[in-house]
């Protein structure tokens, strides 16, 4: 027969398990700290986060995002799976983790200069599709990280190393309440702003991330949780004074509170099927299947090729082009389009590097074949053309010759042999042709291939052959 | 020592005082000594901690401070 008994043992609250022991990852001799200021809000919240996920279990499923931010370092701490996003990017990243590893937790950690300056677009729109995850978004009022700069929280009158009299609300715009937006939204599930400052409130914080978590762990969607922190560093304060602060300036504003909480009713979300089967893939993407085997000689050296028009005279197509014949022929490419104010009238143009060997640079800053479409791109590029190269002149738009000497000067009427065929456009397919009459880098037939998949209407197909034939065959 | 009671790990505190300030029945004070890392820390005045956790969670450290309580358990035998 068995008895109860009753004994005591002792119980101990200590470093949550999803925060590591050392931090091995942290460079300097103090492994056991973290790099946060003394008194830094972040350092609660992101306790608090780890403990909520130590106790809920979810260690083994959650994938932390650091910002960048004074917290750009969590995963020198967090115990569990981690990704550094971009600055503002976090719930970008975010939504590709809860597509593509559906029964992962996903957390998006960011201050206010991240989510509500910089990142603006990305988190209205993650919030606005409902994508499944936990954002804890600290409002700390200022730009932590960078040494104190004005954020879109700052508050009015605040003085910051942008602001040095003072958030002026005429020139700088207001306080922006981010839990508030959020809210008006549609898709948010739960929205809460909390208050890390006392005890009582530090407990609304755990309170508030346990429930994003687990709206999250139910597939409920999007959570938003706005946690009110300090900076005593960069507000210039104690971090007494940081907390009064909080109290008596930043929470008469941003005043704490639920925003939204559709939980009760709302359905959870299906799980996505993440797509991994390697065919599928390539089919959806219209990639072919594995390597090609080069069907040249392959032995091509390494051919750096600029070409350049004004903008819609495709001289960025011919470019790519070159380069997919290239790629499906075996061989290393590289195509590195170069836009700005030249694609109105101008010199639009591509640099395009086709090499038998690994490429260091897409950069083409001597080229060995130039592709001039129009006047203003022989006078830009002429130049620039490595002695020995070879430059292909659109003889129907430019009136003048070569007057380099060191450089072999091939010339064709591009936009007259495509008007022939009846389709002016078609000028980039002849500089093709003439590109491969006088450079036997690439197979005809490849560069058919690539024509064949870039256009949908058979016709069109057919006239950019011949115009790639017009120009292959055309003898000055 | 007598449980429930407050560990403060002196070379894991930054000196902030949040934990001292949390503490109601005020057991935590701020040493006259430096620690490694240069700050001075909190202390525990070795009575009279109720083992409410404030202090824990007040304290932006995640290593520094550790409650040990007892706790009842039953066991069969
Ligand atoms: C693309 C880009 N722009 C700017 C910066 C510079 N930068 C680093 S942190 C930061 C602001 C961070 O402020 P906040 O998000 O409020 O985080 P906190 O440091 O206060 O935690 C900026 C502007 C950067 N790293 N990357
Ligand atoms: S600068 Fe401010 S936000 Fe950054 S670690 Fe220090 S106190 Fe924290
Ligand atoms: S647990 Fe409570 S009583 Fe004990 S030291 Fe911390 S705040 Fe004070
Ligand atoms: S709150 Fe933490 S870091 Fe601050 S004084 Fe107390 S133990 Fe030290």
């Amino acid at each position: 027969m068995s008895e109860t008994i009753t004994t005591t043992t002792t119980v101990t609250k200590g470093r949550p398990e999803a925060i590591y022991e050392t931090f091995e990852r942290k460079s300097g001799k103090d492994k056991l700290t973290t790099h946060y200021c003394p008194g830094c809000g972040h350092g609660r919240a992101q306790k608090l986060v780890a403990e909520a996920i130590s106790e809920m279990g979810l260690g083994d499923r959650t994938i932390f995002i650091s910002p960048v931010g004074c917290s750009v370092f969590s995963y020198y701490y967090m115990n569990t799976g981690n990704v550094q996003a971009p600055h503002g990017r976090a719930p970008a990243v975010g939504t590709g983790l809860v597509r593509a590893r559906p029964d992962s937790i996903v957390i998006s950690y960011q201050g206010d200069g991240d989510l509500a300056a910089i990142g603006t677009a990305e988190i209205i729109h993650a919030a606005n599709r409902g994508e499944n995850m936990t954002v804890i978004f600290i409002n700390n009022a200022i730009y932590g990280m960078t040494g104190g700069q004005m954020a879109p929280t700052t508050m009015v009158g605040q003085r910051t190393l942008t602001t040095p009299s003072g958030r002026n609300a005429a020139t700088e715009g207001h306080p922006m309440r981010m839990a508030e937006l959020i809210a008006t939204l549609e898709a948010p599930v739960y929205v809460e702003r909390v208050s890390c400052t006392d005890v009582k409130n530090i407990h609304k914080c755990r309170k508030a991330i346990r429930k994003g978590l687990q709206l999250q762990v139910e597939r409920k969607g999007f959570s938003f949780i706005e946690i009110l922190a300090t900076c005593p560093t960069n507000w210039k304060k104690t971090p007494q004074d940081s907390i009064k602060w909080v109290q008596d300036v930043m929470e008469p504003y941003f005043k704490p509170g639920v925003y939204k909480d559709i939980s009760a009713t709302v359905q959870p979300l299906p799980r996505p099927e993440p797509k991994t089967d390697r065919k599928e893939l390539e089919k959806i993407l219209g990639l072919q299947s594995g390597k090609t085997v080069a069907k040249t000689t392959g032995k091509i050296g390494e051919r750096r090729i600029k070409i350049a028009g004004f903008g819609g005279q495709g001289a960025l197509t011919a470019g790519a082009m070159l380069a997919t014949a290239g790629m499906n022929d075996g061989l290393q490419v590289t195509w590195l389009p170069s836009y700005g104010p030249e694609m109105r009238g101008g010199t639009a143009n591509c640099s395009v590097v086709i090499s038998d060997k690994r490429i260091g640079s897409p950069l083409v800053t001597q080229p060995n074949v130039l592709i001039a479409m129009n006047r203003p791109s022989l006078d830009a590029f002429e130049q620039e053309v490595a002695p020995g190269g070879i430059i292909m002149v659109n003889s129907s738009l430019i009136d003048r010759k070569v007057a380099r000497t060191d450089v072999k000067a091939v010339y064709a009427p591009f936009t007259e042999l495509a008007a022939g065929l009846g389709l002016k456009a078609a000028a980039n397919a002849v500089a093709i042709g003439v590109f491969l009459a006088h450079e036997k880098s690439i197979d005809r037939e490849r560069i058919y291939e690539v024509l064949r998949t870039s256009f949908k209407k058979k016709e069109a197909v057919e006239t950019n052959i011949r115009a790639v034939d017009a120009g292959y065959e055309y003898k000055a | 020592m007598k449980l429930p009671a407050v560990e403060i790990k002196s070379n894991q505190c930054k000196g902030c005082g949040l934990c001292i300030d949390s503490c109601k029945p005020g057991v935590l004070s701020l040493s006259k000594a430096f620690n490694l890392l240069g700050y001075q820390y909190a202390e525990y005045k070795q009575s009279g901690c109720t083992g409410c956790e404030a202090c824990y969670y007040a304290c932006p450290e995640p290593g520094a401070i550790s409650i040990h309580k007892e706790k009842k358990v039953q066991v069969q035998r």
